[in-house]
């Protein structure tokens, strides 16, 4: 009995100091921001602040962080990313096509004025960073960090040290055709960064806009990378949004997307995940009107000892809401990738259509994949269906490729490709597109 | 078309096999050559599908002895795409449906894989599409077929033309269609017949495995063998089929046991 209670505070003294360990890194983070110039945005900084101070870095033993192991991030001490120039020439295997002069580039989280471009956009959209623009978004404060989940840490701790952001504004019923892209480019090197972009985007009542939000990097060496993606979907308003994690293999990816949609608007995210060392997006979508509708394409192709985690959010609240969620994970080597797909029906929320399902290939005997609905309902007349699948290649497929001339590992890359390539096809910008469907079809094995 | 001299495509010697342990030939022997048709007919469990997937070198089968000489190589030497760029091909009894990937780009990857095999130039789309529209009309076969996922949606007839179209493409020295004909209605196995027919020549081969004498009144073949407990029990020509669809295969059994 006594060897039991002091086992238990040994373990309770580890948990503390643990504890302790992690709120000193986080506050390590935090004191990497620089000063704002906009003296509004103290007061949303102050906000956020509190609440990380208040935090720590998560454990395995948060629910939340069940499966992803931040141990590695707490053994690198990060600085605070720098300023730094590009030449157009390099980025230039980035830009797509459809985005010429449609395009805003940001460089360890720096707008790049003489590398963006936005002469394609309709009058009356505004696309630019907050310090350039901020004055001219009405009501601002009202959507600037106040997207619900604000106090998750890494958020926080994102809105803690802003300084600067990507914004779009769509004025109401403005179709805008030219897709809009934003390049986050990290550029890497021997000393750690730490770098926190930022994107607002805000689509007025029966607007219509494309967004393609790439992360990826110049450089080799370790970085943390914490984005925050704000979007406002306002009533009758839909959003297409393709977001691409491209980051290098060196990286730490910790990203939030937190989508609100009034009534009757549409909102559509594709989400492909390839690069960083260890990698999370917390994918948050709020309907907070009737008749809704979400549609959330999600790949994640992992291999080395990459880690991937996806932790999705579709939180119902009015009748009629409508989602479509289709998760694709391919994991060969030691990778290890996680879904984890929320879905909230409240008692109001009645006649939600919600489906769900995550598709996952295992192409290594020592990849590992953790997959977990999580359908919380209590509205009583639903329709909710949700399935997940583990899977590897089949070998009577392997073979019938290697039958007519493919060599097995041909076989093999050609049947992950063709595992991956629906979800790729989603993406509505046909340029990026061919540019993932190559690199999965070199990268995937 | 049997020729004395012809070139030797085939020789099984002595063939044994086992699938998870379990002796599936039992001394298999086959000679083909050239120009010539053969048919093995057996019973459902003969080892026919069996044989057929170990010349292709499909990998749950265990060959235990003997040997496969194609056109002078040891055949179960190489690998399954070594085989095929060398000119084997199976049309496979149930062809394998790939979602994801055009039938245009799949027949493409095959036929670029085999000419650069043979050191000639990959063609390019553009040129690879002319030539596959030829083969096309060969086997009836509507465009819209090449833009549709590899098999996926497809009719049991329109899976096994697709199978002939790649034999088309592929030129193969050596056929084997396994129970190419089984499901088809009487007109998807005309056209599946013509296409084989018309691929058909002097320095090429083709080995059909059946359980119908139909097929052999639309492929008309020069040997017929009948298979049974993983052996070829007998020969003939292709009056043996007839004698096979009116009498069964008891006779040849017990014909067997009286030879022993």
């Amino acid at each position: 009995m006594t060897i039991e209670v002091s086992t238990l505070s040994d373990t309770a003294d580890l948990n503390l100091k643990a504890r302790v360990d992690r709120s000193i890194y986080l506050s390590e983070l935090l004191n990497l921001r620089s000063p704002t110039p906009l003296e509004w945005l103290n007061a949303v900084r102050d906000r956020a602040t509190a609440i990380v101070q208040e935090q720590a870095i998560p454990t395995t033993r948060d629910e939340e962080w069940r499966f992803t192991n931040l141990s590695s991030l707490l053994q690198v001490s990060f600085q605070r990313a720098e300023a730094a120039t590009i030449g157009y020439a390099e980025i230039q295997p980035f830009l797509l096509p459809e985005t010429t002069n449609s395009r805003l580039v940001f460089v360890n989280g720096f707008y790049a004025a003489d590398l963006s471009a936005v002469d394609d956009l309709p009058e009356g959209v505004l696309a630019g960073n907050l310090i350039g623009i901020a004055e001219f978004i009405p009501a601002l404060a009202d959507y600037l960090a106040m997207q619900p989940g604000a106090e998750e840490v890494f958020t926080a701790l994102n809105t803690a040290s802003l300084t600067d952001a990507a914004i779009v504004h769509i004025p109401k019923n403005q179709i805008v055709e030219a897709p809009i892209q934003i390049l986050y480019v990290t550029i890497a090197s021997e000393t750690p960064k730490l770098n926190q972009p930022r994107c607002l985007t805000i689509s007025e009542v029966g607007s219509q806009v494309t967004l393609i939000e790439d992360h990826v990097t110049f450089g080799e060496g370790v970085y943390f990378t914490n984005p925050v993606t704000e979007i406002w979907v306002a009533e009758n308003a839909g959003v297409r949004h393709t977001r691409v994690q491209r980051d290098s293999e060196m990286a730490f990816h910790i990203g939030k997307t937190a989508v609100s949609q009034a009534r009757n608007s549409r909102y559509t995210c594709t989400a492909v995940s390839l690069g960083a060392e260890m990698s999370r997006h917390n994918l948050e979508i709020y309907q907070t009107g009737e008749q809704t509708e979400t549609t959330l394409n999600g790949l994640t192709v992992l291999n080395h000892q990459q880690i991937g985690d996806t932790h999705s959010k579709i939180a119902f609240s009015k009748p009629h809401g409508k989602s479509n969620q289709v998760n694709k994970c391919i994991v060969s080597d030691r990778a290890h990738a996680i879904f984890n797909g929320k879905i909230l029906v409240p008692k109001p929320a009645q006649l939600t259509d919600a489906a769900q399902l995550s598709r996952n290939l295992l192409l290594s005997a020592k990849a590992r994949i953790d997959t977990k609905p999580q359908l919380e309902i209590t509205a009583d007349n639903v329709k909710c269906a949700h399935g997940a699948t583990v899977s590897q290649l089949e070998d009577d497929e392997v073979f019938y490729l290697q039958s007519r001339g493919l060599k097995q590992s041909e076989a093999q890359k050609l049947l992950t490709y063709a595992f991956a390539i629906d979800i790729i096809n989603q993406i509505p910008i046909s340029s990026l597109c061919t540019i993932l469907a190559n690199l999965i079809r070199t990268q995937s094995l | 078309m049997i020729s004395e001299n012809s070139e030797v495509i085939l020789s099984v010697r002595n063939l044994t096999a086992n699938v998870e342990d379990t002796p599936i030939l039992k001394g298999l022997n086959l000679e083909i050559k050239a120009g010539e048709i053969h048919a093995i007919m057996g019973p459902n469990g003969s080892g026919k599908s069996t044989f057929s997937k170990i010349l292709a070198g499909h990998p749950a089968y265990e060959v235990t002895g003997g040997e496969v000489i194609f056109r002078g190589q040891n055949l179960l030497e190489m690998e399954p795409d070594d085989r095929a760029k060398s000119g084997v091909f199976l049309a496979f009894q149930y062809p394998l449906e790939i979602p994801g990937v055009s039938n245009v780009d799949f027949l493409r990857v095959s036929y670029n894989a085999k000419r650069k095999h043979n050191g000639l130039e990959e063609l390019d789309a553009f040129d690879f599409d002319d030539l596959v529209q030829s083969k096309l009309e060969l086997l009836k076969m509507d465009a819209a077929f090449l833009s549709r996922s590899v098999n996926e949606g497809f009719s049991g007839g329109e899976k096994k033309r697709n199978e002939i179209l790649q034999m088309a493409l592929l030129e193969p020295k050596l056929g084997i269609l396994d129970e190419i004909d089984s499901g088809l209605d009487i007109d998807a196995l005309k056209i599946v017949a013509n296409g084989v027919n018309a691929l058909k020549s002097s320095d090429n081969a083709t080995l059909m495995i059946t359980h119908y004498q139909r097929l052999l009144d639309y492929i008309i073949p020069d040997f017929v063998h009948v298979m049974e407990g993983g052996r070829i029990l007998t020969t003939g020509g292709k009056e043996l089929a007839l004698e096979l669809e009116a009498r069964g295969y008891d006779w040849v059994r017990e014909e067997e046991v009286a030879a022993r």
